[in-house]
């Protein structure tokens, strides 16, 4: 461990952290009794076994991606968006306010779509706004103000199953179905995925790290989040642009959340968030601003997460065991980095700076 | 108690800050330790004063090699040491601060401590009052407080770094008064860290002078009570010799015709959470230089940010060229010609993290899609323009000082109507500081006016046209600026304005 | 709105003035101070910890693991390790002591996973507790399948011997269990720790501004070793207060759900100082307890009853925690301070204070 910036001791800086999670999570398995190798196995099934269950993977991975390049906007402008999970949860209120709406002749089922989609970046941006306002005008740390609104929306998603959208004969868990033409439409029977929203979060994974890269904007972003005062005093806008770090945010969790009750669910659920949002503030951590990690990322927690939804039904084991991998994997991976940078650090400081002389030897 | 230094080296990567010093502080004196910014007077201090240990060479005290780990072992020792920043606790009572660090029980005996505070403040002539907030205090007060609580300590070799810089002459009577006092009447060791010639001579028996690292030889001072301007001057220009290698005076401003007016305040009311300003007002015209003097906090900071919608404006009126501006936005300001440079150049001004390039396309670039390398080949230009040392993909934070106060200069608009500066020079060696002022000056001649503040009495009266002094939130203007001396501007920050 | 005669129909508030400190009233007051504990001492914790410069944004995530880690101890001890067991085998004692103290080894060992990557590796606070956060919440879900939704032991109520008589003092404070009273000590013991004794003044000062603590002699990164640690145990004294006393036993979602967010928030409205952090936990306490009693009774104003879905009263707690951030942000409790005599200004000073200690989230190195 001489040389930690070679690229072996990179590469051990990025695999011992896998090693180390999994091993962990193994010590728990065994810890509830069951045996590792068996777990992974049926997580390995529960994602890839086949087409429909690769496809259960990517309808994790595109709300999850979505999630993580508005985030990767959000830090770079110093914020951290904790109110993700309700800025999802309230795009997907908006959008199956739509959905239980409206209810256009098939020619014009696309409008309705296009329609639903847009006020579920609308209900992302407006719930993001107001963390954004609260920080901004107001001073009330995005964290604690992001962590209010997520309960908030959490709320009021349960106010409207068990009020306005409480379904005819139903229980207080859902609203009704939505109708066929309020859904994204399936690619095939075999791969029940969302085709447009597969393009939209390619289009988004690409298009927003080169806007970042390449423009003014992305600049200003960057320089507000780095040092706030100084950038004002450089001439950027920076209450706009941390405003609109937190309304792209805002959009792109909006759609994530569209697609959710579009999609995945086809009604309405308090739950409908699930905790994407938090793991997208995780994936975010794990690809250490660097974006093209991200859809990478956000495809293997997705692929752990889809996998071990039936660990519950196969094994009678909590399906919590995913984010007991993601998390341990994202904190042993930053404690790792902490470690490198250290020696790294150290390694350049020394031959510069000779700590102390050696004290002379005393008489014994 | 006798304290030497012997053969004292320490290095910051390429920068030899202290090459080979040897010298010898005997008890009952005050030495000065003269040189200017980055000469090396700091760091010895800290290594004499255990807040950093010495790459080579032994600290002898009363002929024993003495070893600080800590800042704690030296005080134990006898040394202790009063920061240019006093270290102290903003949140503490001046009791607590006095208290904390000393040798007490778990439950401090607080009665006898407030006794002995009170009684040693009283000895030397100080101000102290026990539960007063530190925060609320002035930075003298707060000297005093130091001085007080290392004596309390055992201390009897003192420590002051810059100690004269941020107070008034009458603080810095008192202060001179105890000093002597200390040194004369009980015997403690006194060194007086200062780059300023007349301290030293007025304060101290003998005066050692750095350069560059390296001591350059000593000078004793004559008597407290030396009057006679012939004598003064030739110590004077001795020591100038000794610190500079040359003698370097400011520049020669050219006579600017003053034209219209750029900037207008009328009947200002400014607050913040320590003080307000009221009825404050200000013509400023095309080519002219204001400085405003004062004590740190005194309000110049807050007046200076209220004019280019920095803090708000309360009442008044903010007129630029006739366009009243009052609480618009920074960005108003900045657009219309307007620009504001902060004290602190890291924390406010520049952006750790950004390169030089990246800093430059933010306050040059006019499209949404930035053109990367041609921002690059400018950045470079004009990096060449104003002799920066670095590179166009440095980040700023990889830059000395004196270079990252170039980069600002270059990041200016290419005319700006109204420079407000705050404590242009500050932590700038000699010859960083004329060259930003010759900077400053050239603008000047092409019709910008400039608005600085500064705590080096010196600066003021030697560049600006008139001054402004600010105590305590009110504001009087120096009548003659040609005819004012630094000890008189030295009285007036100490706010005794009905005087002449 | 005249407060107290027009909510008729809240069992919180009586109905005429003289009945104000009847019975029921005075119960329904214990209550908001036995379940405003938790939150009490967690915050408490966290105070503990932030003083001295360091930021625990874990506490959601450790209070869950922690009520996890203490419910299950406390249980196995009691009950040994059979989940269907309804029988003690040990006194319930020894269950709820060692409950409290694997939640304690528990929170420290949390917490001392943020004091290493702050100190040693200078990695930022809020990352890696945020991770831990999420981390500490799965983990305690899945380590905790088993034990959902079964009886254990809880701690007793012991009312304190001639305190418990006293006029209105005695049903509030005294006739409660040992850890409010813990609540208490701890309240009143960080208070005096931290403005009157010498290492107190170290704790603050580390938490302000370590160089100068360094310069007389403290061991900066040593003591907040120790504070961090510290604060986390009490954490999982917090955690263990879940789920031996608040809502006995385990369930999902846990019963403190977004309770690690308050109390990291009442340390903010709290200004760091011991006693308004109380002060804090116990508002919202109360306010959950209206909020429940309206579930409960429905809500009565000027003689009309009020219909509305009661559901949406679970957002009131969070409101109050934007509306009390909001009151600290704009500076509005220090504004307070300046209405208030000049003598008394000077002893309000420390309570009244709203600054965050000046050093925290920060690293510090001796150069």
């Amino acid at each position: 461990m001489r040389n930690v910036s070679s690229g072996p001791a990179r590469l051990a800086f990025v695999l011992l952290p896998v090693l180390l999670s999994l091993l962990l999570a193994a010590l728990l398995v065994l810890a509830v009794g069951r045996e590792p190798l068996e777990v992974l196995q049926k997580i390995w099934q529960g994602a890839f076994r086949n087409s429909r269950s690769f496809a259960g993977v990517l309808n994790f991975w595109i709300p999850l991606t979505l999630a993580s390049v508005g985030l990767f906007v959000t830090f770079r402008a110093g914020l951290w968006n904790i109110g993700i999970e309700g800025q999802i949860l309230a795009g997907a209120i908006f959008a199956s306010a739509g959905a239980l709406t409206f209810n256009f002749p098939p020619e014009l089922a696309p409008l309705q779509l296009l329609l639903q989609i847009l006020l579920g970046v609308l209900g992302g941006m407006l719930w993001a706004g107001i963390t954004g306002a609260l920080k901004i005008w107001l001073g009330v740390n995005e964290i604690f103000g992001g962590m209010a609104l997520n309960a908030l929306a959490g709320v009021w998603g349960i106010y409207l199953i068990s009020g306005p959208w409480y379904p005819e004969g139903g229980s207080a868990q859902q609203s009704r179905p939505f109708l066929e033409n309020a859904l994204y439409p399936a690619l095939s029977r075999d791969w029940p995925v969302g085709l447009l929203a597969i393009v939209m979060t390619a289009v988004a994974m690409v298009l927003v790290p080169l806007i970042m890269a390449r423009t003014r904007w992305g600049l200003q972003l960057k320089a507000t989040g780095s040092n706030p005062r100084s950038a004002l005093l450089l001439g950027v806008p920076t209450t706009r642009v941390a405003m609109s770090a937190f309304l792209v945010c805002g959009a792109l969790a909006g759609i994530a959340g569209s697609y959710r009750v579009m999609f995945t669910y086809g009604s309405f659920r308090p739950l409908v968030a699930g905790g994407i949002g938090f793991l997208g503030l995780l994936v975010v951590l794990l690809s250490t601003m660097k974006p093209l990690w991200i859809p990478l990322i956000a495809f293997v927690f997705s692929a752990i997460l889809a996998g071990s939804t039936r660990l519950r039904v196969s094994l009678q084991l909590d399906s919590s065991l995913a984010g007991v991998l993601q998390g341990a994997l994202v904190l042993v991976f930053i404690l790792f980095q902490g470690l490198r940078q250290r020696l790294e650090l150290r390694r350049n400081e020394l031959p510069r700076m000779p700590h102390r002389p050696p004290a002379p030897p005393r008489a014994a | 108690m006798e304290i030497e230094l012997r053969n004292i080296h320490k290095r910051f990567g390429s920068v030899h800050a202290n090459n080979d010093i040897s010298v010898v502080f005997p008890a009952g004196r005050i030495t000065g330790i003269l040189g200017e910014n980055g000469a090396g007077k700091s760091t010895l201090m800290k290594i004499l004063s255990g807040f950093q240990p010495a790459d080579r060479g032994d600290v002898l005290v009363d002929g024993l090699s003495a070893q600080f780990g800590s800042p704690e072992d030296a005080i134990q020792q006898g040394i202790g040491m009063l920061q240019q920043d006093p270290l102290d606790i903003g949140a503490f009572t001046t009791l607590e601060n006095f208290v904390y660090g000393r040798p007490e029980k778990v439950l401090p005996d607080w009665h006898s401590a407030r006794s002995d505070l009170e009684e040693r403040s009283a000895q030397l002539g100080f101000d102290l009052e026990a539960e007063t907030p530190v925060e609320r205090m002035s930075i003298a007060l707060r000297q005093q407080l130091e001085i007080v609580r290392l004596l309390a300590l055992g201390v009897n070799a003192l420590i002051l770094d810059e100690p004269t810089t941020g107070i008034s002459a009458e603080q810095k009577q008192t202060l001179f008064a105890a000093l002597q006092q200390l040194a004369h009447r009980d015997g403690v060791i006194i060194l007086l860290v200062s780059h300023k010639l007349e301290d030293v001579i007025t304060l101290c028996d003998r005066v050692v002078v750095l350069r560059a690292g390296q001591r350059i030889g000593e000078e004793d001072m004559p008597a407290p009570g030396e009057t006679d301007p012939a004598t003064l001057n030739i110590i004077k220009s001795r020591l100038v010799h000794l610190m500079f290698g040359q003698e370097l005076g400011p520049h020669e401003r050219q006579a600017v015709p003053l034209e219209k007016t750029v900037l207008q305040l009328e009947n200002l009311y400014l607050r913040d959470r320590r003080l307000q300003i009221e009825g404050l007002n200000l013509s400023l015209r095309q080519g002219e230089v204001i400085g405003l003097a004062g004590l740190d906090n005194s309000g110049q900071g807050l007046a200076m940010r209220a004019i280019c919608g920095l803090e708000t404006v309360s009442s008044g009126r903010v007129l630029l060229e006739d366009e009243e501006l009052t609480n618009r936005s920074y960005r108003h300001f900045l657009n219309r010609g307007v620009v504001f440079g902060a004290a602190g150049r890291l924390e406010e001004g520049l952006i750790a993290g950004l390169t030089l390039t990246e800093h430059m396309a933010l306050v040059r670039s006019e499209r949404a899609v930035l053109d990367w390398p041609a921002l690059e080949s400018y950045t470079r230009e004009s990096l060449q323009h104003y002799d920066v040392r670095g590179q166009a993909g440095d980040r700023i934070e990889q830059l000395s000082g004196g270079n990252q106060q170039r980069v600002l200069m270059a990041l200016l608009p290419a005319r700006p109507r109204l420079l407000i500066l705050e404590q242009p020079t500050r932590g700038l060696d000699v010859e960083s500081a004329r060259w930003i002022w010759q900077q400053l000056l050239e603008r000047r001649e092409g019709g910008t006016a400039i608005l600085f503040s500064s705590v080096e009495l010196d600066e003021l009266v030697a560049y600006s046209d008139r001054i402004l002094v600010f105590y305590a939130g009110r504001v009087h203007e120096v009548p003659d600026v040609a005819a004012t001396t630094i000890d008189e501007l030295g009285y007036l920050i100490g706010g005794e304005f009905r005087q002449e | 709105m005249n407060f107290p005669g027009c909510l008729t129909g809240l069992r919180l508030l009586p109905g005429r003035p003289d009945r104000l400190m009847n019975e029921e009233f005075l119960n329904t007051l214990g209550s908001v101070v036995a379940n405003a504990t938790p939150l009490v001492i967690a915050s408490v914790g966290e105070t503990i910890t932030e003083r001295a410069g360091v930021i625990n944004l874990s506490l959601n995530g450790s209070l869950i693991v922690t009520a996890m880690a203490g419910f299950i101890a406390a249980r196995v001890i009691s009950f040994g390790v059979d989940v269907d067991a309804i029988n003690m085998i040990a006194s319930p004692e020894a269950g709820l002591i060692g409950g409290v103290l694997v939640a304690m080894l528990v929170g420290a060992l949390v917490a001392l996973i943020i004091a290493l990557s702050s100190i040693e590796l200078r990695l930022d606070q809020v990352t890696v507790g945020f991770i831990l956060t999420l981390l500490m919440a799965d983990l305690a879900q899945f380590l905790g399948q088993e034990y959902t939704r079964i009886p254990g032991p809880v701690v007793p109520k012991w009312p304190l011997p001639l305190l418990q008589d006293l006029p209105l003092l005695g049903p509030v404070f005294f006739q409660q269990n040992v850890l409010v009273y813990f609540s208490y000590v701890v309240v009143i013991g960080l208070w005096f720790w931290l403005f009157r004794t010498r290492p107190g003044m170290a704790h603050r000062a580390i938490g302000e501004r370590p160089e100068a603590a360094y310069a007389r002699g403290t061991n900066v990164n040593r003591l907040r070793y120790i504070y961090v640690v510290l604060g986390g145990s009490m954490v999982g004294i917090a955690g263990a207060a879940y789920s031996l006393h608040f809502k006995p036993g385990l369930s999902n979602p846990p019963a403190m759900q977004g309770d690690g967010w308050i109390a990291l928030a009442i340390v903010i409205f709290g200004g760091w100082h011991p006693f308004r952090v109380v002060l804090g936990a116990w508002l919202f306490a109360a306010l959950r307890a209206v909020s429940s009693d309206i579930q409960k009774n429905g809500l009565v104003i000027l003689g009309r009853t009020l219909e509305f879905n009661f559901v949406l009263l679970n957002g009131l707690p969070w409101l109050m925690l934007i509306v009390t951030l909001l009151l600290v942000s704009s500076g509005a409790i220090e504004r307070l301070l300046l209405l208030l005599p000049r003598p008394v200004q000077r002893r309000m000073r420390s309570v009244l204070r709203s600054d965050p200690p000046r050093a925290i989230g920060t690293t510090f190195e001796v150069d």
